[in-house]
């Protein structure tokens, strides 16, 4: 019955390939997304943090459905159940591992590959919105790196969430109220375990994956910027390819590899060697399981929070409140997003940009890994003070940034793209 | 390039040792060496024979230790006290009131080592001294005020403590221990205590994580392999790039 119109369906190709295009869009959408789509060919060492970002991400989707297969969200079992994965499942902890470093090498590469939209301007138009899905999946990976942390049920893991979960009751008038339905309980207990679980592993890597094909089709359909922030498209070829820009398949894909090889050896070296990483990838205390009545004598978060932590400390309170640190630390993510209008010179790569630029980029990182420094360590000595000077000139690099980009020297530009690694 | 993936890798161990270096604790380093089959053997035994009576292992089972320490099956029935049955996890001989004789109930080790780091232990266990305030008669130089009694006081012997008058900010008069000294011998010289308390401490470590010792082997193997497929990787870009210019 069906063998007269399939025959003349696949009359075109008569392969496999040929019938699902018929159907579905498969060779046009790798034609356009892959094989045709042309990039800047000078791209540097810091444009592997993009491809680099989403390995990690398939990593710790396809670790953490191993991990979810034995691991127990209850407050009860899960720190047996993590040690269950360590010792009794077959390369659970080897599983364990990936997960646990990845989450860090996903931040790694989330602060490098924005970085890198700094020295390079790659929020500027016509990539704001790029820009923005970015910052989304940034917020987004805050949330679920912080849930995930909780999950294992350590001592670390219990504070730690009691710290940053009681942030909430320093909102006016429904502070208390909110804790508590956050919560879900009166202190941080099973309940709060469950639905941070059900957020961890369903809702936000969901809302993760749409973000990151947003922030991918938005990519693809203005174009990539490089090094030298200039637009490839003005220059095209007679069969209208930008002649600066080379197909992503085979040469970035080949190039990539590399990256990808160079990455995994670095990471590998983190999950065979030093695991914990010193304390910072796996803090000590949550080898302990949860213990309500002990507190650790350091509350610290994971490395990864640390600078936006030290924020959050160095305001001292005010009118009878903290609520202002609680302002300034969601300041210091918010003000990311208003960046692509926040800058205001006529270049976008920092190659052509005077010398002002310069010394407040280099300013704006050394603060940014001190913040994260003092968050490490405990509110004593010299630190509230440095964690204070920093954070001041954390948003002086934004906020001053509409008038030192304007004022600042610039270099004339080159019409084409210079050489290429 | 290069230059950058060295500066990365250089701020990263930089991040690592700043947190290692913390911590005012008189922790020593113990030189125990998880490759080590023969101490991690005797560690067991000293385990098992001195803290099983107080601490359990509960996550460790008696066949993966015997597995993994290659001790035969046969012998494994000298070393379990609390159980028949070899599939069970090490579980203390101690009451649920144990509290009520403590103060505390004696820890799970299973993670200790995890938890305090192998030198920790090491040096608690060689860290204890005569203190007639406490409840035992012995105070510890790692974890002052610790509920635990000497119990290894018959192989190490007693130590008294050393104090300094070091002065305060102040200039006030103030007694500063500063180490402890031997006072009367115990059943072992000082250096095979030291090797006991190495062994036992290096077993714990195992205990910690039981795959250590084949991770860190299966990581030469993982790395390798890496290196070649970075260099064909490598090759395969540079083929591809040659039309590139």
């Amino acid at each position: 019955m069906a063998a007269a119109p399939e025959s003349a369906d696949s009359s075109k190709g008569g392969s496999l390939i040929g019938w699902i295009d018929q159907r579905f869009p498969l060779t046009k959408l790798w034609r356009e997304q892959v094989s045709e789509y042309y990039a800047p060919k000078n791209f540097n060492f810091w444009y592997y943090f993009g491809v680099l970002s989403l390995v990690v991400l398939v990593n710790q989707l396809v670790t953490g459905i191993f991990l979810t297969m034995n691991y127990k969200p209850s407050s009860a079992e899960a720190f047996s159940s993590v040690e269950y994965i360590m010792r009794d499942v077959d390369w659970g902890w080897l599983i364990r591992y990936m997960h646990s470093t990845g989450a860090s090498a996903f931040f790694i590469g989330i602060y490098l590959h924005m970085f890198r939209a700094l020295l390079y301007g790659s929020h500027r138009k016509p990539r704001e919105l790029i820009w923005i899905f970015g910052c989304l999946i940034f917020l987004l990976l805050m949330a679920e790196g912080f849930m995930g942390y909780v999950l294992p049920w350590g001592n670390m893991s219990y504070w730690g969430a009691q710290v940053i979960v009681s942030l909430f009751s320093s909102v006016p008038y429904i502070g208390g109220a909110l804790v508590e339905w956050i919560r879900g309980d009166y202190y941080i207990a099973d309940a709060t375990l469950n639905r941070f679980f059900a957020l961890h592993v369903a809702a936000l890597p969901l809302a993760l994956i749409f973000l990151v094909i947003a922030h991918l089709m938005a990519l693809h359909e203005v174009g990539s910027n490089n090094p030298d922030g200039i637009e490839i498209k003005k220059h095209k070829d007679a069969q209208g390819h930008p002649l600066d820009g080379i197909p992503f398949h085979p040469y970035y894909t080949v190039k990539d590899l590399v990256g990808v090889a160079g990455f995994l050896l670095l990471f590998c070296g983190v999950i065979f060697f030093a695991p914990t990483f010193g304390g910072l990838f796996l803090e000590s205390p949550n080898f302990e399981p949860a213990n309500a009545l002990q507190t650790p004598p350091h509350i610290a978060p994971v490395w990864y929070f640390t600078p936006f932590y030290a924020m959050l400390r160095a305001v001292p309170s005010f009118a009878g409140t903290q609520v202002w640190g609680v302002l300034v630390m969601g300041a210091a993510v918010m003000v990311l997003f208003f960046l692509p209008w926040l800058d205001r010179s006529p270049v976008l790569s920092i190659r052509y940009r005077g010398p002002i630029y310069k010394v407040m980029l280099t300013i704006f990182v050394l603060s940014f890994i001190c913040l994260g420094v003092c968050g490490l360590k405990p509110p004593s000595g010299i630190y509230p003070m440095l964690a204070r000077v920093c954070t001041v000139l954390y948003f002086a690099f934004f906020l001053l940034m509409p008038w030192y980009t304007k004022f600042d020297s610039v270099k004339p530009v080159p019409e084409r793209v210079t050489g290429h690694a | 390039m290069l230059k950058s993936w060295v500066l990365i890798t250089m701020g990263l161990l930089a991040g690592g040792t700043a947190m290692a270096e913390e911590g005012d604790s008189p922790v020593q380093p113990s030189g125990a060496d998880i490759n080590n089959i023969e101490s991690l053997q005797r560690g067991a035994r000293n385990f098992m024979n001195y803290c099983s009576g107080c601490h359990s292992l509960k996550y460790v089972r008696y066949n993966r230790v015997a597995a993994d320490l290659k001790i035969p099956e046969s012998e494994l029935g000298n070393l379990m006290f609390t159980s028949t049955k070899s599939f069970d996890t090490i579980n203390s001989a101690m009451p649920n009131d144990a509290e009520s004789w403590f103060g505390k109930q004696p820890p799970d080790l299973s993670l200790m080592a995890r938890e305090r780091g192998v030198d920790y232990i090491y040096s608690f266990l060689k860290g204890f001294y005569v203190d007639k305030t406490r409840p035992w008669g012995v105070n510890n130089l790692v974890l002052p005020g610790a509920a635990m009694p000497h119990v290894l006081a018959e192989l190490q012997g007693l130590q008294k403590p050393v104090f300094k008058n070091e002065p305060d900010d102040h200039g006030s008069a103030r007694m500063v221990l500063v180490g402890v000294e031997a006072m009367t011998p115990g059943a072992l010289k000082p250096e095979e205590y030291d090797q006991f308390v190495r062994d036992t401490a290096n077993f714990l470590d195992y205990a910690g994580e039981p795959v250590k010792a084949k991770r860190q082997s299966m990581g030469v193997f993982v790395t390798l392999f890496l290196l070649v497929f970075f260099v064909f990787a490598y090759l395969l870009k540079k083929e591809y790039w040659k039309d590139v210019h």
